[in-house]
């Protein structure tokens, strides 16, 4: 199978070009991207460089341009792909080598919507409890694993990525948003009101198509919409 | 009147209602419009005159310009945002439409008023 492979070594590299690799996918025993990167790395060309762990589709560490689709290597079949087999970094980040970006933009992102539970009322003895349904509100939110397939997919997040929070970090605001145990959904969505943080979404849905977990930030950010709306009428 | 919990920054959400609230208004004459040329296949300069002597057509067509360069600024403001980095040239752009959609208003107003 034939691959053509971003590569870019800032210290060696004047500027990024495109290299082909021919990979016997039967012998290396490829099912995956993955495995076929692997391969490569293992048996054709040591200097080839990503990011991966679990293999599983549960790090969110392999999140790459496969094709033109951002998508995560470890969960993205051969089988499904045309050749040759084009394989980029994350769109709109700074790469700082060959398939590994720098998501220091996209971490800043996630940081301002306050990604954990705030609860200002005296602690229980034991637990906050929560009802099944208000569990049930949670689902399709809890499950992102950051791996900003979505944020680099879309547009808004590539011309202003330094003020619009982006689909991830926006299902991150809008989880902690629906959950009955946070008492700062208020200061929560005043934070938000701005023209960039949730407004830049123009709604073409680039984030829901390339999900890997399958999740909706677009559905999550008009739930964001409207509870503002109902907070001003 | 009671204080909203957004604060004061809420110009996206202002923004976001204000583009929502006139494409609504936009699609309402649009398809009013369209009814009436329709139901009027050999529309002459008469008819078309003594539609726009009322003063409800000429409110309502004055409504729905004015939902018009809304929608308009609010449009080019996130497309200048979006792609002009440079804040000065950015700047212009923004002044230069905002004159052009006044004098737009205007110039509605005359013609509108001059029937």
């Amino acid at each position: 199978m034939r691959f053509s492979i971003y590569r870019y070594n800032p210290e060696t590299d004047k500027k990024p070009y495109m290299q082909d690799y021919d990979v016997d996918v039967k012998e290396y025993n490829c099912q995956m991207v993955l495995d076929a990167l692997m391969a490569i790395k293992n048996h054709m060309d040591d200097t080839l460089s990503f990011r991966r762990s679990c293999r599983e589709g549960v790090c969110g560490s392999d999140g790459m341009n496969i094709n033109g689709k951002n998508g995560l290597a470890c969960t993205m079949p051969l089988t499904s792909l045309n050749e040759p087999i084009v394989i980029r970094p994350l769109p709109g980040l700074p790469v700082s080598r060959d398939l590994i970006v720098d998501m220091s933009q996209f971490y800043k992102q996630y940081e301002k919507v306050h990604p954990y539970l705030q609860n200002n009322e005296p602690l229980p003895a034991k637990e906050r409890l929560q009802s099944p349904e208000e569990r049930a509100k949670l689902d399709g939110l809890y499950e992102c694993i950051l791996c900003a397939c979505c944020s680099t997919s879309c547009p808004s997040f590539w011309w202003n990525p330094e003020k619009f929070v982006g689909p991830a970090g926006l299902l991150q605001a809008y989880r902690f948003i629906a959950d009955s145990r946070d008492t700062e959904t208020n200061t929560r969505l005043a934070g938000l009101a701005d023209p960039f943080s949730v407004f830049r979404c123009r709604g073409i849905m680039n984030c829901v198509d390339v999900c890997p977990k399958g999740l909706n930030p677009t559905k999550a950010i008009n739930h964001i919409k409207e509870l503002m709306l109902a907070e001003t009428v | 009147m009671v204080k909203s919990v957004l604060g004061v920054n809420h110009r996206g959400l202002r923004d976001w209602i204000v583009q929502r609230v006139s494409a609504i208004m936009l699609a309402i004459y649009f398809v009013g419009m369209s009814a009436y040329i329709l139901t009027h296949p050999q529309l002459d300069y008469q008819t078309w005159h003594s539609l726009f002597s009322h003063a409800w057509m000429k409110i309502s067509t004055l409504i729905f310009i004015l939902a018009l360069l809304f929608h308009a600024w609010v449009g080019m403001w996130t497309i200048f945002t979006d792609y002009i980095k440079q804040a000065g040239l950015s700047f212009l752009l923004q002044i230069l439409v905002i004159v052009g959609l006044i004098a737009c208003f205007f110039w509605a107003l005359q013609i509108l008023w001059g029937i």
